[in-house]
């Protein structure tokens, strides 16, 4: 499946402050059309994970409702936001609490 | 048809030419969607100069294209902060020409590669991984118009509207678990 591009992007000011600085995370979310076996396959393949580790996530992501797959700075996580959207996975970033 | 099978590098399936043209016309539809989603998006001089596209800031109101096409942050429902409502908007401006064109992408591999009669269809692993993005938007184009959810029958009652449509949504399933067993096997 096609990867998103690297984004060059001028971050807004108030990024430089020091909430901005808290890793970034990016959560998928449960829904009743993706296949178990699919978000796995998605999971290895985005990110590298191992067959285990990509279950895990994915087991998380049916029982729970949702599970974080990858966190890091806030650029990272947007592509890979943007890669899970193409897969067609409910995908979304939120900020470490 | 029966399963997808690996040989050597390929995927390969036979298709039946009801299924073709069940299969084409979905994609097809979807393809329409997504287009029209597409020229909705804001022309403006700095774009045309720049030749970087900006998508529209809110989402479609279409809850099938929605599904398509979610934001990057889920919004508190009853409270968004200012800060989240303005990131949302800025991502998907930034973000959404990308996504339809990689949907358009891989909705056409599937066309090119699926002849309207039918036939053998061989796959390289790239075309296939194509071809499992496509499956699952149709799937999900066709999901949330068919309000799928987790405790959804086999068959559903004659009388329910949705009674013809849902063989459709089973056979999708069937071929996308296939070709994600063939490709992982």
């Amino acid at each position: 499946m096609p990867a998103a591009d690297e984004q060059t992007q001028v971050e807004p000011a108030s990024d430089e402050l020091g909430a901005a600085d808290l890793p970034w995370q990016t959560v998928v979310w449960n829904d009743p059309v993706n296949l178990m076996s699919y978000v796995t396959y998605v999971f290895q393949k985005l990110f590298g994970y191992s067959h285990d580790h990509a279950t895990k996530l994915m087991l998380d992501v049916h029982h729970k409702g949702k599970a974080i797959v990858s966190s890091g700075s806030k650029d990272k996580v947007e592509g890979d936001v943007s890669r899970l959207h193409a897969a067609g996975l409910w995908a979304t970033m939120q900020q470490a609490s | 048809m029966k399963a997808w099978r690996r040989k050597g590098a390929r995927m390969v399936a036979g298709f039946e030419q009801q299924e073709a043209a069940v299969l084409r016309g979905l994609v097809s539809q979807m393809e329409d969607m997504l287009q029209a989603r597409a020229e909705e998006a804001p022309q403006d001089e700095l774009s045309e100069l720049t030749g970087i596209k900006a998508g529209p800031s809110t989402p479609p109101d279409d809850p099938v294209l929605a599904r398509l096409l979610p934001d990057f942050h889920r919004l508190d429902p009853d409270q968004p902060t200012q800060e989240d409502m303005d990131s949302v908007a800025a991502l998907r401006s930034l973000h959404e020409p990308e996504l339809l064109d990689a949907k358009l992408g891989v909705a056409e591999v599937v066309l090119q590669t699926l002849g309207p009669q039918g036939g053998e269809v061989r796959l390289s692993l790239e075309q296939a991984d194509a071809w499992l993005s496509a499956i699952n938007d149709v799937r999900l184009a066709l999901g949330t118009a068919l309000d799928v959810n987790d405790d959804m029958p086999d068959e559903l009652p004659e009388d329910d509207p949705r009674a013809a449509h849902i063989g459709v949504y089973h056979w999708l399933t069937y071929l996308q678990e296939s070709l994600v067993q063939a490709m992982t096997r």
